[in-house]
C-alpha cells in the first residue's frame, strides 16, 4: 500500500496510477468523518497558506476547496481573476512568480485555457493543484465521482458509466474517462455527434448517440451541463431539441436499472439537461457529490501539502 | 569586393539541379559572375584569387527560401530585414521571399520600396519582396497588383490568411496573370478552422484544445485549384500539410493544371504529437498533423509532387510564446535549421540529395521568375557550401534571428553551412 502521491501536482487523473486514486478515495474518506463532526476542524495543515487562483467564475469548486483548506487549518487565500480580455493584465508567468515570491504551500487553479495548471506548476515550487483547466482536466471533479460512486456501490470494478452531454467541451468527462478506465470501469459517453470529440474511442470509451442506449443497463449516469453559446456555434439546433433527444427525464429513465445513480458535475440547467423531478429525484446523488467534494479536497490537499 | 579578383572554389562536389550536374568540379567567379565551371580549373596563381578548398563538401547554388516572415516594417521588436537577412545567410539561404504581413502591411509601392531599400542597406541576403493581394490583407478589394509588380514583388499572396471571397480569389488570380505573378495561396477555410490552436485529431481531444480539421486546408486547395484551372494562373499552394491536399495538388498537376507547392520541414519531421506538454513552439499554421500526413507528404515530396521546402519563418519574441498555449501566436522559426532537416531526409532515403537541392534553388527560383537558383556559367554567383558530416546541436541562443521559437532547439542534426556566396563574395 502506498502512502503518498509521487507528482508534486495533481493536474489530471491521467497521470495517477489506481493505487493512487485509491489512496485518495481512502485519504477522503476519514476526510468525510471530519466534516460530520461537530468541531469540523483539524490541525493537520496549521501554518500553511494555500492559494485558490480562480480565472473563471465557479461557486462550488471555489468553496469546496476553501472548506477543505480551513477544515484542515490551513490559512486560505481567494485571487478571483477577471479574464476580460480587454484589459490586459499581468500575464500568467507573472501571476506565478509573484505568487511563488510569496512562498505558498499549495495553489490551486482555475483557468479557461487547457494547460494552464501544467503551465504554473513549472514555475511553483509548491504543489499545484488543478481546478479545472479549459476542456482538459478537473481532476477533483472525477475523484469526487469516484469518491460517490464507491460509497454508493461499494465496488467500482465492473460498474457501467454513461456520461451524457456535451462531451467535447467537458473537462469533467476527460478526467472521469481516465480515472475509470483505470479503476476497471466501463465507460459508454453520449450526446448529439457534433458534441463528441474525435477519436474519442481511442480513450477507451464507447461512443453511443443514442441516450436510450446509453441509459440501458448503466449503473451510472453523468448527466454534463450544455452552454447555451454552442447552440450559437451551430452544434445544436436548439434547447428544445437538445432537451428532447438528450435530456434526462422520467420517461428516459424507465430504461435504467432499478439500482442506477444519477450524477451532474453542476451547475445543472434544470429541464434542460435533467428535468427537476430527476434531479431532486430518488436516483440523484448531485447533493451527496458536493458533500464529499470537500472530503476529496481536504484528502488531495493533505495528501500534496505534506501532512504526512 | 575587389574589381577584378577573382575566387575559386576547388574540389567540391557541385550539384546543380538546372544542369544536370553532381560531379567533383572546380568553379571560378569574377566580378560577382560564374564565370567558369570545369575540371582542374586554375588561375595561373594570381595573387588577386581567393581559393577555397571544398574537398568533401557539397557546392550548391545559394538556397532559397520563398517562404519568410521578415517582420519590418512594424514588427522589428520579433525580427528585422537585418536579423532576417543574417539568419538567412547562417542557414545557408542567398535569397529569400519576405512576406506581405506587416505593418503597414506591403500592398502599395511604398511598403515595397521600404522593403527594398533596407534589404540593400542592412540585409545580407538578397530580398525579394512578395505583395499582397488584398488590400489591408482584408479579403475586400485587390491591392495595386499592377503597381506593385513595377515596384519589384516576385508574387503576391495573402498569407496569413486566405481570401474566403471565391469570386474576389478568381479575380485576383485573372488580374495577377497579366502580370504573369504567381498567387501564393494560404489554404484555410476559416469557418472550418475558427477558434483552432492545433491538429484536431486524439491528441487535441486529449489535451482539450480545440482542433483544425484537415479538411479546413483541403477545401480551400480544391478551391483554388478549381480557379486556377478556370482563369489559367499559375497557382502555388503555400505549406502544405495534410495528406488531402497532397493528393489534391497531385491529381491536380497530373491534369495539367499550373498549380505548384511548397512544404516545410516541420511538417516532414513533426507530428502533432509534438504539441504535448503545451509546447507553444509546436504550435504553427497549419498546425503539425497526423503521422499519416507526416507520411503523405514525404511521398509527396519524394513523387514530386511537392516541389519546394520553405521555411515559413515565423519569429516571434520569447514572451509571446510563453504563454498558455491557446494564447500563443502560430509560428515557428526555420531558417536556421532547415537545412539540416531537409538532409535527414535525404539520410533517411525518401529523397535524394538532387532533389533536395531543387526544392531548396531552381524550384523556387523557378515560382518566383527570378533569376537565381543555378550555377550556370554568366549566373550570380550565389553559391552555398555545405559540409555534409558535421555534427551539431541546436541551439536557439545561437540564432541570428531575434525568434528563438523553434521547436528543434536541442536536437543534434547533420550538415553544416561551412561557406556562402553572395554575389560573388565570400559572407561566411
Amino acid at each position: 500500500m502506498i502512502n503518498k502521491l509521487k507528482s508534486k501536482d495533481l493536474i489530471g487523473t491521467k497521470d495517477l496510477s489506481p493505487e493512487e486514486i485509491l489512496l485518495i478515495l481512502d485519504t477522503a474518506e476519514s476526510m468525510k468523518e471530519i466534516s460530520s463532526r461537530d468541531i469540523k476542524k483539524v490541525p493537520a495543515l496549521r501554518g500553511k497558506t494555500i492559494i485558490n487562483l480562480f480565472y473563471e467564475s465557479s461557486t462550488r469548486t471555489r468553496t469546496s476547496f476553501e472548506i477543505a483548506g480551513k477544515r484542515l487549518s490551513a490559512d486560505v487565500v481567494n485571487i478571483s481573476v477577471s479574464t476580460s480580455s480587454v484589459v490586459k493584465g499581468e500575464t500568467l508567468k507573472d501571476t506565478a512568480k509573484n505568487l511563488e515570491a510569496m512562498n505558498p504551500d499549495a495553489v490551486v487553479i482555475r483557468h479557461s485555457s487547457s494547460g494552464a495548471p501544467d503551465f504554473i506548476s513549472k514555475i511553483l515550487k509548491c504543489p499545484v493543484i488543478n481546478a479545472g483547466d479549459g476542456a482538459h482536466e478537473h481532476p477533483t471533479q472525477a475523484l469526487l465521482d469516484l469518491f460517490t460512486i464507491r460509497e454508493k456501490k461499494k465496488e467500482l470494478k465492473g460498474l457501467k458509466v454513461s456520461i451524457i452531454g456535451d462531451i467535447a467541451h467537458s473537462r469533467v468527462a476527460r478526467s472521469n474517462i481516465y480515472a475509470m478506465n483505470k479503476m476497471g470501469m466501463d465507460v459508454t459517453v453520449s450526446g448529439p455527434s457534433t458534441l463528441i470529440p474525435v477519436d474519442i474511442e481511442k480513450m477507451g470509451v464507447k461512443i453511443s448517440t443514442d441516450v436510450k442506449k446509453a441509459i440501458e443497463g448503466a449503473d451510472v449516469i453523468i448527466m454534463l451541463r450544455i452552454q447555451l453559446e454552442r447552440q450559437e456555434k451551430g452544434l445544436f439546433p436548439s434547447i428544445r431539441e437538445y432537451s428532447r433527444l438528450f435530456g434526462l427525464n422520467t420517461e428516459k429513465l424507465k430504461n435504467a436499472k432499478e439500482d442506477v445513480i444519477i450524477m451532474h458535475p453542476g451547475p445543472m440547467n434544470r429541464g434542460v439537461e435533467i428535468s427537476a423531478d430527476v434531479a431532486d429525484g430518488q436516483y440523484s446523488l448531485i447533493l451527496d457529490q458536493v458533500t464529499n467534494g470537500v472530503a476529496v479536497r481536504m484528502a488531495i490537499l493533505h495528501l500534496l501539502t505534506g501532512g504526512a | 569586393m575587389i574589381k577584378n579578383s577573382k575566387t575559386l572554389i576547388k574540389n567540391g562536389r557541385v550539384i546543380d539541379p538546372a544542369n544536370k550536374i553532381d560531379t567533383v568540379l572546380d568553379i571560378l567567379i569574377e566580378n560577382g559572375k560564374i564565370i567558369e565551371i570545369g575540371n582542374s580549373l586554375t588561375t595561373h596563381h594570381s595573387p588577386l584569387t581567393t581559393i577555397i578548398d571544398a574537398s568533401d563538401k557539397i557546392v550548391v547554388p545559394g538556397l532559397i527560401d520563398m517562404h519568410v516572415h521578415l517582420r519590418e516594417p512594424g514588427y522589428e521588436y520579433k525580427e528585422t530585414i537585418k536579423t532576417g537577412t543574417e539568419a538567412a545567410l547562417a542557414g545557408g539561404f542567398t535569397s529569400i521571399a519576405c512576406m506581405p504581413n506587416t505593418k503597414p502591411v506591403n500592398d502599395n509601392q511604398s511598403v515595397t520600396d521600404f522593403i527594398l531599400d533596407k534589404a540593400r542597406k542592412e540585409g545580407v541576403v538578397n530580398v525579394y519582396p512578395v505583395g499582397a493581394i488584398t488590400k489591408g490583407l482584408k479579403g475586400e478589394e485587390l491591392s495595386e497588383i499592377g503597381e506593385l509588380k513595377s515596384a519589384g514583388v516576385v508574387a503576391v499572396t495573402d498569407d496569413g490568411k486566405p481570401v474566403m471571397n471565391s469570386e474576389l480569389m478568381r479575380r485576383a488570380m485573372e488580374y495577377a496573370s497579366m502580370f504573369d505573378l504567381p498567387v501564393l495561396s494560404h489554404c484555410e477555410d476559416l469557418h472550418l478552422s475558427e477558434g483552432g490552436v492545433m491538429n484536431e485529431g486524439f491528441a487535441s481531444t486529449e489535451l482539450g484544445l480545440k482542433g483544425i480539421p484537415n479538411t479546413a486546408e483541403d477545401v480551400m486547395t480544391a478551391r483554388d485549384i478549381a480557379l486556377s484551372e478556370l482563369t489559367g494562373a499559375r497557382l502555388h499552394i503555400a505549406h502544405v500539410s495534410t495528406r488531402g491536399t497532397v493528393n489534391l495538388i497531385r491529381d491536380a498537376k497530373n491534369r495539367g493544371v499550373k498549380v505548384t507547392c511548397e512544404t516545410a520541414p516541420h511538417y516532414f519531421t513533426l507530428t502533432e504529437e509534438g504539441v504535448r506538454g503545451y509546447n507553444t513552439n509546436a504550435k504553427m499554421n497549419p498546425p503539425l498533423r497526423s503521422e499519416d500526413d507526416l507520411k503523405a507528404i514525404r511521398d509527396g515530396l519524394k513523387d514530386g509532387t511537392i516541389d519546394v521546402i520553405a521555411t515559413d519563418h515565423a519569429p516571434h519574441e520569447a514572451s509571446e510564446k510563453d504563454v498558455e498555449f491557446d494564447k500563443a501566436p502560430f509560428g515557428i522559426v526555420g531558417l536556421e535549421t532547415a537545412l539540416p532537416l531537409t538532409l535527414k531526409l535525404v539520410e533517411d532515403g525518401v529523397i535524394s540529395l538532387n532533389d533536395a537541392i531543387s526544392k531548396l534553388t531552381v524550384n523556387p527560383a523557378k515560382i518566383l521568375g527570378i533569376n537565381k537558383g543555378t550555377l550556370s556559367v554568366g549566373s550570380d554567383a550565389d553559391i552555398t557550401i555545405i559540409n555534409p558530416e558535421e555534427v551539431w546541436q541546436i541551439n536557439v541562443k545561437k540564432f541570428k534571428s531575434k525568434g528563438k521559437n523553434s521547436p528543434f532547439n536541442g536536437w543534434n542534426v547533420k550538415g553544416m553551412v561551412n561557406t556562402v556566396i553572395i554575389n560573388g563574395v565570400k559572407q561566411i
